[in-house]
């Protein structure tokens, strides 16, 4: 049996950890385009499309996260996509992400004043130049917190790509379990690494959210 | 796509959402007074365990899941502390839960206004009777749509613990795509039977809150 260090078991945990930010970057940017697509639906005058959009935030947050990824591992194929564990988890987490944010951001686009629209109305801005220049910016701003919020819960969700087989901190750490029986050890300091990446994240929503609460 | 092996099927599916409304019934239970003890103790305990209650909902809320489960479920035994895997898991959800409605709790607890505690107090109630009689039931009226949120959230979360060979849902669909190699068709019907289950849990709990804490709750 080979012998493993400490330096040994974080080394290895600390180049897996690698794909997880990466994973995690990757979800958020992708979730944030896709979220803002579904928000356009979400809030347009047109009742099927608010509909379309609303069933589509409701399938996602009614249904575990794994079955997600596993629909994805399992499904692409079946539409002729060779897919790989690293596609599957960037895509299922994708479109998860974007259920989450476009709710977030239509949160804060309906605590608008109705009188923001009218004003921007006024002033001549069609539909799109209201949403860019006046009702998105704010509505950003005020959902910042819960934004970073979701990170958080993102950034722990990719724990669950390790299912379907894509090599992040938690399947690496399976492996070195296996090879060195110290499970205690092993997932201690997986869990560790995982907090000394959520808990500043965590810290700055709550920063955010008190100086909101304090305006 | 074929559905053809669902009617043989139909029985490990229905085992499976059975052991999975089982795992989320006992973690509601046990989550709910853990959180009450946690929030009463974090407003009212001594120094210490007002700490120690914000470390441990602080590491719960910032680790995912997946390694908490594994951490008690493979890292126990290495203290001597063996657990069978149901017990395992119901532990993990209830740790996890306990950490999110323990947050929750408190805000509830937070928003009863002082003077019934003194109104309480002023009719001769002793302090326990004034958490228990007054405070509590007026501070869960105001936090059970958040508690209600945050129990669905746990069961689609539950559907991890079939890792560490839990028979519920998720496990008996691993099961079934390995015997009938139709793994989408599997994975599609049973993603459909969670949201069915994360619908009717909502409505229930929503029916029930509104008859046992009366109107106003959502």
């Amino acid at each position: 049996m080979i012998e493993f260090t400490l330096w040994d078991i974080v080394r290895n945990l600390l180049l897996a950890a690698r794909w997880t930010v990466l994973l995690s970057l990757a979800a958020f940017v992708g979730g944030g385009i896709v979220g803002m697509v579904v928000l356009f639906f979400r809030i347009a005058k047109n009742k099927w499309s608010r509909r379309f959009a609303s069933g589509y935030i409701a399938l996602f947050q009614g249904t575990p996260l794994l079955m997600q990824l596993f629909l994805m591992f399992f499904g692409l194929p079946m539409l002729g996509l060779r897919i790989e564990p690293w596609t599957a988890a960037v895509l299922g987490l994708t479109f998860f992400a974007s259920a989450y944010l476009a709710e977030i951001w239509r949160s804060g686009v309906d605590a608008l004043p109705r009188g923001q629209w009218d004003a921007g109305a006024s002033l001549g801005l069609h539909y799109l130049q209201e949403l860019r220049l006046i009702i998105l910016p704010q509505a950003f701003s005020i959902t910042r917190a819960p934004t970073v919020g979701f990170l958080v819960q993102l950034i722990k969700s990719t724990a669950l790509t390790s299912i379907i087989g894509f090599e992040e901190l938690v399947r690496t750490s399976n492996a070195i379990n296996n090879a060195t029986f110290e499970p205690f050890k092993v997932y201690g300091l997986v869990a560790l690494i995982f907090f000394v990446m959520c808990f500043p994240l965590t810290q700055y929503a709550r920063a955010l959210e008190q100086r909101a609460a304090a305006h | 796509m074929a559905f053809g092996w669902l009617s043989g099927a139909a029985g490990d599916i229905a085992h499976g959402a059975a052991t999975t409304i089982l795992l989320i019934v006992v973690t509601t239970l046990a989550g709910t007074v853990l959180s009450i003890l946690g929030a009463a103790g974090r407003r009212n305990g001594p120094v210490l365990l007002k700490r120690a209650i914000a470390s441990y909902v602080e590491v719960m809320r910032n680790t995912p899941f997946l390694v908490q489960l594994f951490f008690i479920f493979f890292g126990l035994p290495s203290l001597g502390v063996r657990l069978d895997p149901v017990l395992a898991a119901m532990l993990a959800m209830t740790l996890n839960m306990a950490a999110y409605t323990i947050e929750i709790v408190g805000a509830g607890l937070d928003a009863v206004p002082g003077g019934q505690t003194e109104a309480a107090l002023a009719l001769g109630l002793r302090p326990r009777q004034v958490f228990i009689k007054i405070v509590l039931p007026q501070a869960l009226k105001v936090i059970y749509p958040a508690l209600t949120s945050q129990i669905v959230i746990m069961m689609l979360e539950s559907a991890v613990v079939s890792q560490i060979a839990v028979r519920e849902l998720t496990y008996e669909a691993d099961m079934l795509q390995a015997r009938t190699f139709r793994s989408f068709e599997t994975y599609f019907v049973v993603t459909l039977v969670y949201l069915a289950m994360s619908m009717g849990l909502r409505r229930l709990l929503v029916t029930g809150g509104r008859r046992a804490l009366g109107a106003g709750v959502t």
